[in-house]
């Protein structure tokens, strides 16, 4: 195994975030009480999605500019695993919520807003399968996923701050603020999120290496 | 006038209506009216569901370090074939 340091750095926050994030002191609310702590696990998924989004679309974009399928791999395994956090976060969510705002789902700005955003990433997934030619594949959703990140962005980021939402950072100028955490919450929180977005780093690089022995492979059946 | 009256009263309530975010504070960390898991912790049984995650995720992560030594392995044994 190649055991490169963000491999070690990846276990060591994880187990941080786990000790620190289910044993250290969060602040007493009303309503909220010891569900606090799901902002280590379910608010850092979407912070790790949006990370590997955004490796997803420069892979696409260096896709575009030198046409190598090394980098489309890159592009689809990033925003594959992007997915699967986006998938855990909407869960994570749901069932949050059914214990703190009382449904599982509300017609919140935030909610419907990340759900569009991830349903626009399924398309993605079936546009992709529904191509033959791995090169017409390649292009095509390369630039899907540049116009898809375009819209997911404003979607779960700007539009519910238009607006006013049951959802914490929302309504206004939330971001960073007082309100929603304190700095002994962000000791957790921001290790926790670059914790996740490695172990998302980690399996979507496994599953890239992977794809490319798998085209060797092929190429070398191909030339015998 | 009634348009003043409305202006103003208007005013008032968008005032107050940005007034419902409520800043965390270090009262809040020793709020006891709160309930939390605090007999949990007390009988020690907060440190047992933190095992218990902790097998969960080291399980996850045995798995994924042995994932990676068999890609490792068979990019080896492709590139001595080559």
């Amino acid at each position: 195994m190649k055991a490169t340091w963000w491999k070690v750095l990846a276990v060591a926050l994880l187990a941080y975030t786990l000790i620190a994030g289910l044993l250290a002191d969060v602040p007493r609310l009303p309503i909220l009480n010891e569900t606090v702590r799901a902002l280590y696990f379910h608010v850092s998924m979407w912070f790790s999605m949006v990370i590997m989004l955004t490796v997803g679309v420069v892979y696409s974009i260096k896709y575009l500019r030198n046409g190598r399928l090394e980098d489309d791999d890159m592009a689809l395994e990033f925003t594959n695993g992007a997915i699967l956090f986006g998938v855990i976060g909407i869960a994570t969510g749901s069932l949050w919520a059914k214990f703190t705002w009382g449904a599982y789902w509300t017609n919140d700005p935030k909610l419907n807003a990340a759900a569009i955003g991830l349903l626009m990433y399924f398309a993605y997934l079936i546009l992709r399968n529904s191509l033959t030619d791995i090169f017409q594949r390649a292009k095509i959703s390369a630039v899907y996923s540049i116009f898809a990140y375009a819209a997911f962005i404003p979607l779960i980021f700007i539009l519910p701050r238009l607006t006013d939402s049951l959802h914490p950072g929302n309504g206004g100028n939330p971001g960073f603020n007082a309100y929603d955490m304190d700095s002994q919450l962000r000791m957790v929180f921001y290790p926790a999120v670059i914790g996740w977005a490695l172990l998302g780093t980690w399996v979507s690089t496994l599953r890239v290496r992977y794809r490319r022995l798998a085209r060797k492979m092929e190429e070398k059946m191909i030339n015998q | 006038m009634k348009k003043l009256l409305f202006i103003s009263l208007l005013m008032l309530s968008l005032s107050l209506y940005a007034q419902d975010k409520i800043e965390i504070t270090g009262e809040d960390y020793q709020n006891k009216g709160v309930e939390m898991a605090d007999v949990m912790r007390s009988n020690g049984k907060i440190y047992v569901l933190t095992g218990i995650i902790g097998i969960v995720l080291g399980g996850i992560l045995v798995y994924v370090v042995q994932t990676d030594r068999k890609i490792t392995n068979l990019e080896k044994q492709y590139n001595e074939l080559s």
